[in-house]
């Protein structure tokens, strides 16, 4: 049965943000592969959607249609051998963990959730704590199947299809259904990882740290907090490590369950710069020593925030705006000192930043986001227009030191920002199916406002 | 409550109605504890994505059969395949059922028997058989998918709620028969459940994620309960909806 129309959406369908509130005009579940909708046929464009986390607007259709991909979530191959894993695109990441981990492989990238679909990590092209050795997921993507508006249904790799592979590939869903795909796992010897965080004390010692840790470590990136004084820019925790390579014993199943929630916001907290300050203070304090050696399950190690579901909902009503960039790191890494800086004199931020260096290999997609250089992430509460002026603000930093905003978190970014960080997008564009759109993709090229 | 110790299944699993959302979970659940499962469904192309999806989660061997159940004719040739393929039927799950549409069903008598014949007739011609072989076996567990609709006739929904009604009173007397050959006979009745079948419908927080109801079946197969209601808290609701007095009841918008 083919379905021609769509129904009203019956839950609501939102970015992990929370910001923009745009609703689509209708949603299509899809549930089973063989029984796809005619996208041609439906009188709006159509957008694929996952589990809704990104977090800004590039998983939303406004006034469009929603195909809602969760029901596509069967593995289809799995060979022991090989670690080689064919599953439907709506299949999430901490399904492939709970299925693989026992029998000994791991995800060749992980991001900062579990929660995210397959076909999801392709169209973001998603990267994680080892970009400096795996580089993106992309990277691992054997093959996967893409469904156009015309439909095609075809397979592509880097040998067939190879330029809809890589428009495909950090392409924002905009090039066709993916509904299934083949991923190329890593071995494992064990669920846990060995695990060192160092505390330091400035940018520079941060840059070394990185720079010392890139062949012996596996998984790099570090928390910092970016209240101190003009001139240090950053202190924060250095957290490396590398999968345990002694076999897990019965006991250490004990040791990792339950998971500890790894803090604990209290209901109602104001969530301002007195507040993040504090708490950034004492998060960075709650380390005493320079150095600290542990063995910690890769859950807590990969996934804290996991633990706490719900965890966009701290920001209110009014949703927040994660921001993400990457610079290059030259020229005494001004461009990092001068968003560290604004940041700071702004008085915003968050809990949580992410800072981390992007290694040298190179992504097979077009849009990819990932490129050498340092990367910072961090929330920013939506304020209004203040919150976007200083995010703007930033973006100059970025467009100027030849770097890129991650379109997977943006929910405002300019046309014009867009188009420099992103310069394939002349040779990207040739590749988008004529039925598919987003809310992001017609913002950056000026066809649409909020 | 019966809290035997859960062991993994590795037996075999017999579900009709295998492709929709409840069932699949519960077939995965088996088949990650190494179960043989075999799988009867209208579709050969549902049915082979949810064979390979369950052979990767651990199933020791998946066999399929396409069947349209509400053709009568077609039990005995499906259990007939299913005893051939699995040897003993330990576990038996029939999955199968139409939502249906209340006002089409009003309006239309055709409609209304077109809904009751899967979900009644169908449903209870399929378990007389099924229930003999079981008791000819003299083991295994026979779960079938109820729902809490058939607790109390509501206007919004009779048509399909009568149809439950029939099974869940059938359902109790097969269970006190079967019970004497150590067969046991578990009713599932489940609530509102976020699944294809309700796609239409706007999701509140009354309504449960397939994952949970499978697991509730799944748990219940394996300790052979009677009667399941799943979330647990349906139980509570529907026993006060039983006991409103007809003369409110009638005047209620349910």
């Amino acid at each position: 049965m083919k379905r021609t129309v769509s129904q009203p959406p019956t839950k609501a369908y939102e970015s992990w943000g929370r910001y923009p509130r745009v609703e689509p005009c209708g949603v299509i579940p899809l549930d089973w592969r063989d029984e796809l909708p005619d996208f041609g046929a439906l009188g709006a464009s159509v957008l694929p959607y996952g589990y809704g986390r990104s977090y800004g607007d590039s998983c939303l259709n406004k006034n469009g249609i929603l195909l809602d991909a969760s029901g596509l979530r069967r593995f289809i191959a799995f060979d022991d051998e090989t670690g080689v894993l064919r599953c439907e695109a709506g299949v999430r990441l901490d399904d492939i963990l709970s299925l693989v981990v026992p029998r000994g492989w791991f995800l060749p990238v992980s991001p900062g959730t579990k929660f995210v679909s397959v076909g999801g990590a392709i169209a973001n092209d998603i990267h994680g704590k080892n970009h400096h050795q795996g580089g993106t997921w992309g990277r691992h993507v054997r093959r996967f199947e893409l469904v156009r508006s015309n439909g095609e249904r075809l397979i592509c790799s880097a040998e067939e299809n190879a330029e809809l592979y890589r428009a495909t590939i950090g392409g924002l869903g905009l090039t066709g259904l993916i509904t299934s795909a083949e991923i190329q796992l890593k071995p494992i010897k064990s669920a846990f990882i060995d695990e060192e965080q160092i505390r330091f004390e400035s940018l520079d010692e941060f840059m070394e740290l990185a720079q010392e840790s890139v062949d012996d470590f596996e998984y790099t990136v570090a928390w910092i907090d970016c209240f101190v004084e003009e001139g240090r820019y950053i202190r924060g925790h250095f957290m490396r490590g590398n999968h345990r390579e002694a076999p897990d014993r019965p006991e250490d199943a004990k040791r990792a369950l339950p998971l500890v929630v790894p803090f604990n916001l209290p209901g109602g907290i104001l969530l301002n710069q007195y507040t993040v300050r504090a708490f950034n203070t004492v998060y960075y304090h709650r380390q005493v020593a320079k150095r600290v050696r542990k063995t910690i399950h890769y859950e807590p190690f990969f996934y804290p925030l996991d633990t706490i579901h719900n965890w966009n909902k701290i920001y209110g009503d009014a949703g927040f705006l994660q921001y993400q960039c990457v610079v290059p790191v030259e020229n005494d890494n001004a461009a990092i000192k001068e968003i560290l800086s604004r940041i700071r004199r702004s008085g915003e931020g968050s809990f949580f930043t992410v800072f981390k260096t992007f290694g040298e290999i190179a992504s097979p997609g077009m849009l990819s986001f990932p490129r050498p250089g340092v990367t910072l992430a961090l929330d920013f509460a939506y304020r209004g227009t203040s919150t976007l002026d200083l995010l703007e603000s930033l973006d100059a930093v970025v467009r100027a030191s030849g770097g890129a905003v991650y379109p997977a978190k943006d929910a405002r970014m300019s046309a014009e920002s867009f188009h420099t960080f992103f310069p394939a997008w002349d040779e990207f564009s040739e590749y988008i199916d004529p039925c598919f759109s987003s809310s992001f993709i017609r913002r950056v090229n000026g066809e649409d406002t909020l | 409550m019966n809290r035997r110790p859960l062991v993994n299944h590795t037996g075999s699993v017999l579900i009709f109605g295998a492709t929709s959302a409840i069932a699949t979970d519960v077939a995965r659940r088996f088949a990650s504890g190494g179960a043989t499962l075999f799988l009867v469904g209208r579709s050969e192309e549902k049915l082979s994505a949810l064979r390979d999806d369950l052979l990767v989660r651990g199933a020791a061997r998946v066999e399929t059969a396409v069947a349209d159940l509400t053709e009568i004719e077609s039990h005995e040739r499906v259990v007939e395949a299913a005893k051939q393929a699995l040897g003993t039927l330990d576990q038996v799950l029939v999955a199968y059922g139409v939502l249906g549409d209340q006002r089409a069903s009003e309006t239309s008598v055709e409609t209304t028997l077109r809904d009751w014949q899967v979900n009644a007739t169908s449903t209870i011609a399929l378990l007389t058989l099924l229930a003999n072989e079981l008791e000819r076996q003299r083991f295994g567990t026979l779960a079938v998918i109820s729902s809490v609709a058939g607790d109390r006739g509501r206007q919004s929904n009779y048509v399909y709620g009568a149809a439950k009604a029939a099974l869940s009173a059938f359902l109790s007397g097969l269970r006190a028969r079967l019970s004497k050959a150590g067969v046991h006979v578990v009713t599932i009745k489940p609530g509102m459940v976020d699944t294809p079948m309700t796609a239409q419908m706007k999701k509140g927080p009354l309504f449960a994620s397939p994952a949970r109801v499978g697991q509730d079946i799944h748990q219940a197969m394996l300790r052979g309960r009677d009667v399941v209601y799943s979330p647990w808290y349906w139980r509570g609701v529907m026993l006060v909806i039983r006991l409103i007095p007809e003369p409110v009841f009638k005047r209620l918008p349910l």
